[in-house]
């Protein structure tokens, strides 16, 4: 492939829509698949969780993808083959969704040269806070793989002082608590994005409980891009290796109704 | 290199939710821990509610039978609530209560540590919620009944091996749905920073007595103190005041299970490898691709896949010695101490005193080694009589 890819790119054509697959479940070969439709239906970033045996950000629907993941025999090698599998039939710019200890035991340089031979752009590691992304930051930036930091509701004086390091774009926490669907998501998350917006020089986009078009629209008044996990893994439990379709005609409601405004 | 850091270990490893709440406390704590005030009431709830100070129990039948080191017992099973988690508990509770807390939550093995919380919340006035693997639920269920009595809501745990890493989890995840009322009241010198050291702290009175006592008693330090390691919180207590002393070998024992050369073990230190879980860089079982393993061990207490960052650090300048004790050993050092002293003890000290019968008869009679009696074992006598066959009904 010729072209740099970088996680600008999805934010490059209007709001970005950002969906979000554990790799493995229910197979290597279904997640390849249900990706390539995600990005067929105008899918501008992907986010490919690597399973982890204790997810502790995440609600009961990603935690049972991670362990139908592990149990259909999925390992960090496994995914970063998945990750080049679709590197190599997209340019749709692809960042990894995992815990700290994978990729501490994996290695922190091995892992970020796998991640740039793979395509990788990016990685977003829930439990790995600012004071703490020291120790992987140096591996990351030499193999050009963005850190993708977490602003919580609750980092009041933090957000200038993580807004201003970030690379590749912000991920705005829209609620407390883990990940999951939820039927509202807060009236203050405007001006939650407009004060991270202030400091940093990335895009920001917001995600935990995102699955309604309504949201979507909503949260893409103020945000630069939504990210949606928990709707899209409850398709793959609910239709499993076949689920490609249902997640097709998913992205493509999310994405139209953040092009064109709710009906 | 962030804060909280014992050698490489340690550090805060938390989603950004957590993070401001932590720094909270971590000030909060710093600014409690020398108030005068705070230290009066902490005081007086140790000696007057806990029954501190704890005894430390000369064992003169089991010293003459082994035939070496005098035996001391650390009798922390003799506190309310039957362990020695009531040490931090009070501590903690009082901590979230003057920042302004109003409710608490804590996950639970064998139970010892939710009903030393829910002991702490109703005395102190606070909503409680305790989290406990179903498993553990179910082996002891005893305990569940008592956190209740104690007007504490308990949530069985039904994700992962449902033990105590999976309470752990529910409870961080509990907390980063509610932190502005919330105090997680963690149980063991393990999690983010500054947790390792809060408990440390808490817990180092079990150390701080047992220097005086054995001084007056013996008018000379121990040679080795022992005690069993899950996390390592009554461990890092009986370890602090003696850390300083360079004659004082430090032996914690950990839980084998049904042996380290099979799968079914807790043994960080003997089969673990460095990882970063549960807010901590530390030991841990895992596989090659850092997936947390199942872990066994006979004692809910000690099942656990991690073990506390100072206790690695003091493995790995040399400081501290751990080594692995089997189910079967455990159990018979459980029967042999009820036997001779008249003892029954948690099945995770049994641990311990197993060590103890290992090393003190060829140790000089002049010698003397404390072991801590970290908790009661009326909760396991029910597992005990599984473990040999006998059919009894509770």
């Amino acid at each position: 492939m010729n072209k740099k890819i970088k996680i600008r790119d999805a934010f490059d054509h209007g709001k970005a829509f950002i969906g979000f697959v554990t790799g493995g479940d229910p197979s290597l070969e279904a997640s390849r698949e249900i990706i390539l439709n995600m990005v067929e239906a105008g899918c501008d970033l992907i986010e490919i969780g690597i399973p982890f045996s204790d997810p502790i950000a995440e609600g009961p629907v990603i935690q049972e993808a991670n362990i139908r993941a592990l149990a259909a025999g999925a390992t960090v090698d496994k995914i970063f083959g998945l990750a080049a599998e679709v590197r190599e039939r997209t340019e749709v710019p692809l960042v990894f969704l995992t815990y700290l200890n994978p990729v501490f035991r994996y290695g922190y340089d091995r892992f970020c040269k796998k991640c740039e031979e793979c395509g990788v752009n990016g990685l977003i590691i829930p439990d790995m806070p600012y004071e703490e992304r020291g120790e992987l930051e140096g591996f990351a930036k030499a193999h050009e793989v963005d850190m993708i930091s977490l602003i919580a509701p609750t980092s009041e004086e933090r957000t200038r002082m993580i807004a201003e390091q970030a690379s590749g774009f912000i991920y705005a926490v829209s609620s407390m608590g883990v990940t999951g669907i939820r039927s509202e998501i807060s009236a203050h998350i405007g001006a939650a994005v407009s004060a991270i917006k202030e400091a940093a020089h990335v895009p920001v986009a917001v995600g935990f409980g995102v699955n309604t078009p309504e949201q979507a629209a909503g949260i893409g008044r103020s945000a630069d891009g939504v990210i949606v996990g928990s709707a899209i893994v409850r398709l793959i439990e609910k239709y499993g290796a076949g689920a490609g379709r249902y997640v097709y005609d998913y992205v493509k409601t999310m994405k139209a109704a953040m092009i064109n405004g709710c009906p | 290199m962030s804060k909280g850091r014992y050698g490489v270990h340690g550090g805060r490893y938390v989603p950004e939710t957590l993070m401001s709440e932590i720094i909270r406390l971590e000030k909060g704590y710093e600014y409690y821990k020398k108030d005068p005030e705070f230290n009066r009431e902490l005081n007086e709830l140790l000696h007057q509610y806990a029954g501190r100070p704890s005894l430390l129990y000369f064992a003169e039948r089991m010293t003459a039978e082994l035939g070496g080191a005098k035996i001391y017992f650390k009798r922390e099973d003799l506190n309310h609530t039957g362990s020695h988690k009531i040490n931090n508990v009070l501590g903690q509770v009082l901590l979230a209560k003057k920042m302004g807390k109003t409710r608490v939550i804590a996950e639970t093995g064998a139970g010892q540590h939710g009903v030393a919380t829910a002991t702490a919340a109703a005395l102190m006035g606070m909503e409680c919620e305790i989290f406990m693997g179903k498993e553990d639920t179910r082996r002891q269920a005893l305990n569940v009944y008592r956190m209740e009595l104690l007007g504490a809501k308990v949530h069985p745990v039904e994700s992962g091996t449902m033990t105590l890493k999976d309470a752990v989890n529910e409870t961080m995840r509990e907390w980063t749905k509610r932190v502005h009322d919330t105090h997680y009241v963690l149980g063991s010198v393990m999690g983010p920073h500054p947790f390792p050291m809060i408990v440390r702290d808490f817990q180092s009175v079990i150390s701080r007595e047992a220097r005086e006592q054995i001084l007056e008693r013996e008018g000379r330090m121990p040679a080795a103190v022992i005690a069993c390691v899950g996390g390592g919180s009554n461990a890092m207590g009986m370890f602090c005041d003696f850390i300083s002393e360079d004659g004082v070998r430090l032996i914690g024992c950990e839980a084998a299970g049904r042996g380290i050369h099979t799968r079914e073990h807790a043994a960080t230190i003997a089969k673990g490898s460095p990882g970063i879980f549960h807010g901590m860089k530390s030991y841990f079982c895992q596989d090659e691709y850092g997936q947390i393993a199942p872990v066994y061990s006979i004692s809910a207490g000690l099942d656990y896949p991690g073990i506390g960052p100072e206790h690695a650090h003091l493995h790995d300048i040399g400081r501290a010695e751990y080594v692995p004790i089997t189910d079967d050993e455990a159990v018979e050092a459980f029967e042999y101490l009820a036997r001779t002293e008249g003892i029954i003890c948690a099945i995770e000290s049994a641990h311990a005193v197993a060590h103890a019968c290992k090393i003190v008869p060829s140790m000089s009679k002049e010698e003397a080694v404390i072991v801590c009696l970290s908790g009661r074992g009326d909760k396991d006598v029910a597992a005990i009589a599984r473990y040999r066959g006998v059919d009894i009904h509770e």
